[in-house]
């Protein structure tokens, strides 16, 4: 097929490579990688016609082909633009698109709640890596903060519309990974908002990738909701016999518990295969699981602090040394209401408190 | 007096009906199209250098040119109905009363274009307008101008009449087409363009009702013959819907050789401004397009004279001119407050932006903020350079030109009224007892010489 396809040559921020016909910009830059990567809020490439909305990626066309090298009157978005041959970008050596990313770094900024200190996406969201890296330190907006009522899509799916910046990525994920979908945009302008007409909860086989190819933490996953904060978890890859999806996942474990299941995400924070609902939701123990072994995370994410690669369990030697087992003056789990081991802290609904103890203890779990 | 060439029969009674508009020369030049080739009519309406009336100017030949006609796909024409800009209403007036000059032109242009099933895409709040149309097309249809066969050429063509639900943004041409599929009204990105992939994705084309109307006196007396009528690149004429302050507020046809001063000042157009008022400022093309104050409108920076036609209102570009836009001509008198006048713009514009792209749904919601602040007494002096740097970032950045249609207003207004909106932010207690006035708007232009 590649040697159909005619090769285009294309230079961006001085360099060059050649990529098929019919690349993007973004994808071409994303072959050569690194810094002149544009962020991309709302293209996913596993999505077919995502992009062009959120306007982070934008960039500077100073040449447009080798047939016409006039340069673009605009900036493009470069996820939707197609590559010509000979064309120059520039992507972060033109002071024009580094100060139009910084604006709209600020728009998306301007309603959102920045709750990061109570949201779950913290840690894995891509709007606080896109403003760590393009935003100003504060903002020069002085007025109230849009907010929506909260809406219940379902057991399994929380909706924080005020978080949301209207990627439309959860929309088409729902137009093409499900034959019906029931939620999508209503309203318009800055009263636009996802949601389900009359109030309908999300159900479908797959819908829970709406969580995965979230950037915010719009949707998140209700049964991991305030139990863990991302980077106090450790992600391992393991796979299960699926009769609906692939079953390759990502676990999120603390210790011997798994806390959250997810699509394995690739270095551009987009799904590598999308998973079944089973998956995500149901199977949270760690025998339903055959682990692979630690998922390779970026050193610059919060989520590598914690996350040692190779790392064994020490094995048990004290009954090997003293040769018998040993016998405990006190057993913790007698004298203390908290922290029984019959207790998992991932069932728990919200933060733990003494009660869920004391209930379950009493119900004998 | 002008030249009239759409509004010719404007007195005739009845012309909204058929027997009336045949008698008075009606469907001439649809007998005339269906002699000539398809080609031929491209390329006359090409020679004649019509040029979009919707607002942004681009030559209709060209675009017809571009339609792409690939094997066994159908191809449409679409026509913009949805005439949503604060200060337009020239399509009204003309789908209203002159039915059946739109539809002789949706029907050549049906013909030139290929198009078997043509839309009109109207906005709803016309609600009247589509039954007035659909009257028509009955009539039409049942004088065998409409249907199978027509004239016996074999051209078959349908036209239905869609009604919008009320949003500006549908009046973009992608959005249009998106809205006319049954979707939420959201622009496209482009490429790929409607000519190329339009409406089901099929090669389509989008006009603006009075391009569409201006086709019928083109084919009637020729390309070249129209070409002659106005100055320059701005041929033939031109509907203008004027309101605000002036005498006769209505829709006028110009044939683009008179200069502005006489269009505001003259019996036979808008008759000046009432109540011996002064004029301040103007919107020479509907709300989009830059407000200018009146020294900067009846002549251009460098001390000319300005005329009502496309080159001479952007004379100057985006500094010291305007733009001829969809022909909304708005205007001011002294007791008029231009920040008023700019937050109610920035409302709009808040209003109707779709949501879609993040620097127009934010930043309009953001900049009418802030001209509520100032208009009521509460800015603060950095707030005007703020509003500058926010509208900087929206304009260019956005999918569509509604970005740039919110910020243009915006710069314009502090660029040419400066003073009146520091006055606000230095005076809050009187400006809501009081406007400015007229200020200095109206002095004459200092021209620099050459030695």
């Amino acid at each position: 097929m590649s040697d159909q396809t005619p090769k285009f040559k294309v230079t961006i921020d001085n360099i060059t490579i050649e990529v098929p016909a019919g690349t993007t910009i973004l994808n071409a830059a994303r072959m050569i990688g690194g810094e002149v990567t544009p962020p991309a809020m709302c293209y996913y490439s596993k999505l077919k016609d995502s992009g062009g909305k959120c306007r982070t990626c934008l960039v500077e066309v100073s040449k447009g082909s080798e047939k016409d090298p006039r340069p673009m009157p605009k900036l493009v978005a470069s996820c939707r633009t197609t590559v010509m041959d000979g064309m120059e970008v520039k992507n972060i050596t033109s002071p024009k698109v580094l100060d139009a990313r910084k604006g709209v770094v600020e728009f998306l900024l301007l309603n959102h709640p920045l709750d990061c200190p109570v949201c779950d996406q913290a840690g894995e969201c891509d709007l606080q890596n896109l403003s760590y890296e393009h935003g100003n330190e504060a903002t020069r907006y002085e007025f109230k903060r849009r907010t929506f009522e909260k809406e219940d899509i379902g057991p399994y799916i929380s909706l924080h519309m005020t978080r949301c910046i209207m990627c439309f990525r959860c929309v088409y994920t729902a137009d093409q990974l499900t034959d019906k979908r029931e939620h999508g945009i209503l309203e318009r302008g800055d009263h636009a908002q996802i949601s389900t007409m009359l109030n309908k909860s999300l159900d479908h086989d797959f819908i829970g990738n709406v969580i995965d190819v979230c950037p915010v933490g719009a949707l998140t996953d209700k049964t991991f909701r305030f139990k863990n904060r991302v980077w106090f978890t450790k992600p391992v890859d393991a796979h299960r016999d699926c009769p609906t999806c692939t079953g390759k996942v990502r676990l999120w474990m603390r210790g011997e518990e798994v806390f959250r299941v997810t699509a394995r995400k690739d270095k551009w924070g987009e799904v590598e295969e999308f998973i079944c609902n089973e998956c995500r939701f149901h199977k949270k123990e760690t025998k339903d699981w055959v682990i692979e072994g630690p998922s390779a995370i970026e050193r610059s994410s919060v989520i590598a602090q914690g996350h040692y690669v190779g790392t064994m369990k020490p094995p048990v030697l004290i009954d090997k040394v003293i040769g018998k087992q040993p016998k405990f003056l006190l057993d913790i789990h007698d004298v203390s209401d908290v922290n029984r081991p019959e207790v998992h802290l991932s069932e728990i609904e919200g933060p733990a408190h003494s009660d869920d103890f004391k209930t379950s203890g009493s119900k004998g779990v | 007096m002008g030249v009239k060439l759409l509004l010719e029969h404007d007195k005739v009674e009845g012309i909204r009906y058929y027997d009336a508009y045949r008698k008075h020369g009606g469907y001439r030049a649809a007998e005339k199209a269906f002699k000539m080739s398809p080609a031929d009519i491209v390329e006359e309406v090409k020679k004649s250098g019509l040029r979009g009336r919707g607002g942004a100017g681009f030559p209709t030949g060209m675009k017809w040119s571009f339609l792409a006609k690939p094997e066994g796909v159908p191809r449409h024409l679409v026509c913009n109905a949805d005439e949503s800009e604060p200060g337009t209403f020239k399509d009204r007036y003309l789908m209203e009363f002159h039915p059946h000059l739109f539809i002789e032109g949706l029907l050549i242009s049906s013909f030139a274009l290929g198009s078997n099933a043509t839309y009109v895409y109207i906005r709803g709040e016309y609600a009247w307008i589509p039954e007035i149309l659909e009257q028509a097309i009955v009539e039409a249809k049942n004088n065998g101008w409409l249907g199978k066969n027509i004239l016996g050429s074999g051209f078959d063509c349908e036209i239905y009449v869609h009604r919008g639900a009320g949003a500006y943004i549908c009046g973009e041409e992608t959005a249009l087409i998106e809205s006319l599929e049954g979707k939420r009204g959201n622009p496209r990105m482009k490429p790929p363009f409607p000519a190329i992939q339009g409406v089901w994705m099929r090669p389509t084309v989008v006009n603006n009702v009075e391009t569409i109307a201006a086709v019928v006196p083109i084919i009637n007396m020729g390309g070249d013959e129209y070409a002659k009528i106005g100055v320059g690149k701005s041929t033939g004429t031109k509907l203008l819907s004027v309101c605000g302050n002036v005498k006769n507020q209505g829709v006028y046809e110009i044939d683009m050789t008179i200069s502005v001063e006489e269009f505001i000042y003259s019996d036979e157009y808008c008759g000046g401004i009432p109540n011996g008022k002064k004029l301040k400022a103007c919107i020479p093309g509907g709300s989009s397009v830059p407000i200018i104050p009146a020294n900067l409108l009846l002549k251009t920076a460098k001390g000319e004279t300005r005329y009502m036609n496309y080159e001479s209102l952007s004379d100057g570009g985006f500094v010291s001119g305007s733009m001829m836009g969809s022909g909304g001509f708005i205007v001011l008198d002294e007791d008029q407050c231009v920040v008023r006048h700019t937050m109610t713009l920035a409302r709009f514009y808040n209003h109707e932006s779709c949501g879609q792209c993040s620097p127009c749904r934010e930043g309009t919601g953001w900049m009418y903020k802030i001209l509520k602040n100032i208009e009521y007494g509460k800015g603060k002096m950095s707030d005007i350079d703020l509003l500058w740097d926010i509208q900087r970032k929206i304009e260019g950045n956005t999918i569509c030109p509604l970005g740039d249609a919110a910020a243009w207003p915006i710069a314009a207004a502090i660029r040419h009224f400066r003073d009146e909106f520091e006055w606000h932010v230095l005076n809050p207690d009187e400006s809501q007892r009081r406007n400015y006035g007229l200020a200095h708007y109206a002095d004459p232009i200092h021209v620099a010489t050459t030695a």
